[in-house]
C-alpha cells in the first residue's frame, strides 16, 4: 500500500516534471534552442499569481493572469532575446538564454526582495483516504491537470493544422517554408505554449508548498530539462515519459531511508544511464547527418 | 501569345566570400516547362533558393508576375502561385501520406478546393492514395518524389520549381517521374526543372539554359542544343 501511495505521489511530482519538460522540448524541436531561461518562466508566473492573489484575492483569476502574463513575456523573451539570433552559433544562443535566465531573477529579487513570499492562498491543503491510503488533494489535482494537458497537447498536435505545422518546421524547417508554413509564427506560437504550461507548473508548485522566491523555478527546471533528455529531446511523448519516470524515481528513492540524501544524484544518475545505452533518449530519434 | 511568368535579371548571390552566381539571367514562359542544367556546384541549386526565397541574392531582380521577389518572405511565395519541390524531397517523415499533403494545401483557405486537388492527386498518383495513412518516412524513394510532387499540387501553383526529382530513382521511375512532369504542362502548370540528368530533361522541355561555375554559358530551345556538339559532350555522355 505504502509503494502505491509513492507511485502516485511520484507520477504526481513526475506531472509536474512533465509539463515543464514539454515547454523545453518543444522549443527544443522548433527553434532548435535549449531556451534556459524556462524554468525561470515558473517563477515569473509564481510572483505574477502572488501580485494578482494581492489585488483581486482569488486563485483563479491569479492562476488565469499568470499563465497569460508568462506567454506574454514568453513572446516578448523569444521576439528580442532569441529571434535576433537565428541562424546564430548554437553556443551564442544558449548563453543567451542563461543571461535570460539571470536577469529574470535578478529582476524577481530586485522587485519582490530576497525573502520568500508566501502565496498561502494558492496552497491547496487536505487529503483523502481510500483505506489505508492517504493522498493529497494537490496530488489529486496535479495528476489530473496533467492528464488534461498530455491530452489536450496530444490532440493538438496531431489533428489541428497549427499542431501538424509544428511537427513539419520541427523536422525541417526550410522544407516548411517551402509549403508556405510562417515558421516565425509557428515558433511563436510553441513559446506561448510552453511559457503558459510553465505558469500552470508554477501553480501546481505552489498549491503544495506556498512558498515564492527568485529561484523557484531553477533546480524544477534543471529537472525537467534532464526529463526532457530522458525522454528524448525533442519528442513530445518523450517529455512526458521522462518526466513521469523521474517523478516515480524521486519519490521511490525519498521512500528509502538510505537513499533519501541522495535523491538529486539518483535522479541525475538515471540520466546518464539512459544515456550511456541510448544517446537519443528514450523516445528520441537519432537524427541522420546529411552528407 | 506568351507571357512571361518569371523573369531573373543578372542575379547574383553570394555565400561569405564565394560567388555563387555571377549575375545569371533567364526566363520562364507561362505553360513552358524550362531546365537549367549543369554539373555540380555549377548554382541550380541555388538559383532555385533564391527564386523561392531561402536565399536572397546581393544584386539582382527576380519577377513573377510582376511581382518583385527577392524580398518576399519564402512562406508568402506560396500562396503567389509559385511552388518549390526541394532537391532530396525533403517530405516530413513523420507526418502520414494525407497529412504531408494537407500542408501542401497549408495556405490554401477554401476547403472545397483542397478536397477537389486531393481527388486530382490521388487520381495522378494512386499509390499515394492506396498508402494515405502510412507516416511519410516509410514510403519507398520513389514514392516519397510522387508525395512531394503531390504535395506540391495541393498548393494549387502555377508553376512548379522541381529539384533534381529523379535523384536517387531507379530508372523506371526515373522516366515515370518525367511523365508526371509532362502531365504539369498538360494541366496548365509552368515548370522550371534543375536536373544531373541532362539528357532526360532536354526531351520533355521546351528551352535550356546551361549554368557553369555560377554563369548562364548556353542557351537555347531544348530541340536545337540537344543536338549541339558541346553539350554532347559535356552534358550528354555521348
Amino acid at each position: 500500500m505504502d509503494f502505491l501511495v509513492t507511485l502516485i505521489n511520484g507520477l504526481s511530482s513526475g506531472g509536474t516534471y512533465a509539463i515543464i519538460a514539454l515547454g523545453y522540448t518543444m522549443v527544443y524541436g522548433i527553434a532548435k534552442m535549449l531556451n534556459f531561461a524556462h524554468g525561470d518562466i515558473i517563477m515569473v508566473g509564481g510572483y505574477a499569481m502572488y501580485v494578482t492573489l494581492m489585488a483581486m484575492g482569488h486563485p483563479v483569476i491569479a492562476v488565469c493572469a499568470a499563465a497569460v502574463f508568462c506567454m506574454i513575456l514568453g513572446i516578448v523573451i523569444e521576439k528580442v532575446a532569441y529571434k535576433p539570433l537565428r541562424g546564430a552559433s548554437p553556443l551564442a544562443v544558449l548563453i543567451t538564454a542563461i543571461g535570460v535566465s539571470f536577469l529574470l531573477q535578478s529582476l524577481a529579487q530586485i522587485i519582490f526582495g530576497s525573502s520568500p513570499k508566501m502565496p498561502l492562498k494558492l496552497q491547496i491543503s487536505g487529503a483523502v483516504t481510500i483505506g489505508a491510503m492517504r493522498i493529497d488533494y494537490s496530488t489529486i489535482l496535479t495528476l489530473a491537470v496533467t492528464v488534461i494537458i498530455m491530452v489536450a497537447l496530444s490532440v493538438f498536435v496531431k489533428y489541428s493544422k497549427t499542431g501538424r505545422a509544428m511537427v513539419a518546421v520541427s523536422e525541417d524547417r526550410d522544407a516548411a517554408l517551402l509549403m508556405g508554413i510562417n515558421t516565425n509564427r509557428i515558433i511563436t506560437i510553441t513559446f506561448a505554449i510552453g511559457s503558459v504550461l510553465a505558469a500552470v507548473a508554477g501553480y501546481l508548485m505552489l498549491c503544495k508548498a506556498p512558498s515564492l522566491s527568485n529561484t523557484l523555478g531553477s533546480m524544477p527546471g534543471i529537472k525537467a530539462f534532464t526529463a526532457a533528455v530522458i525522454g528524448g529531446i525533442g519528442s513530445i511523448p518523450g517529455a512526458m515519459v521522462g518526466g513521469l519516470l523521474l517523478g516515480v524515481v524521486e519519490c521511490i528513492s525519498y521512500s528509502i531511508p538510505a537513499l533519501a540524501p541522495f535523491t538529486d544524484a539518483v535522479e541525475f544518475s538515471i540520466l546518464i544511464i539512459v544515456l550511456l545505452v541510448k544517446p537519443s533518449g528514450i523516445l528520441g530519434k537519432m537524427r541522420r547527418e546529411k552528407v | 501569345m506568351s507571357e512571361t511568368l518569371l523573369e531573373v535579371k543578372d542575379l547574383e548571390v553570394s555565400y561569405g566570400v564565394i560567388r555563387a552566381l555571377k549575375g545569371i539571367s533567364f526566363k520562364v514562359e507561362r505553360g513552358e516547362i524550362v531546365s537549367l542544367i549543369g554539373a555540380n556546384g555549377a548554382g541550380k541549386t541555388t538559383t532555385l533558393h533564391t527564386v523561392t526565397g531561402l536565399l536572397h541574392p546581393s544584386a539582382g531582380s527576380i519577377v513573377y508576375k510582376g511581382h518583385d521577389l527577392t524580398r518576399t518572405p519564402a512562406h508568402k511565395i506560396v500562396s503567389m502561385g509559385l511552388v518549390h519541390v526541394p532537391e532530396g524531397r525533403r517530405i516530413f517523415q513523420n507526418l502520414s501520406v494525407y497529412d504531408n499533403l494537407l500542408m501542401g494545401a497549408y495556405s490554401q483557405k477554401n476547403k472545397a478546393k483542397v478536397n477537389e486537388d486531393m481527388t486530382l492527386v490521388f487520381d495522378l498518383f494512386p499509390r499515394l492514395k492506396e498508402r494515405r495513412k502510412q507516416m511519410a518516412g516509410t514510403l519507398s524513394g520513389g514514392e516519397q518524389q510522387m508525395l512531394a510532387m503531390g504535395k506540391a499540387l495541393l498548393s494549387d501553383p502555377e508553376m512548379v520549381v522541381l529539384d533534381e526529382p529523379s535523384m536517387g530513382l531507379s530508372p523506371l521511375l526515373v522516366s515515370e517521374v518525367f511523365e508526371i512532369v509532362k502531365t504539369f504542362r498538360e494541366n496548365g502548370k509552368t515548370v522550371l526543372l534543375v536536373e544531373q540528368n541532362a539528357k532526360k530533361a532536354m526531351s520533355i522541355s521546351d528551352r535550356v539554359y546551361v549554368l557553369e561555375t555560377g554563369s548562364i554559358i548556353n542557351e537555347g530551345k531544348a530541340s536545337e542544343l540537344i543536338n549541339d556538339e558541346s553539350i554532347k559532350k559535356a552534358y550528354l555522355g555521348e
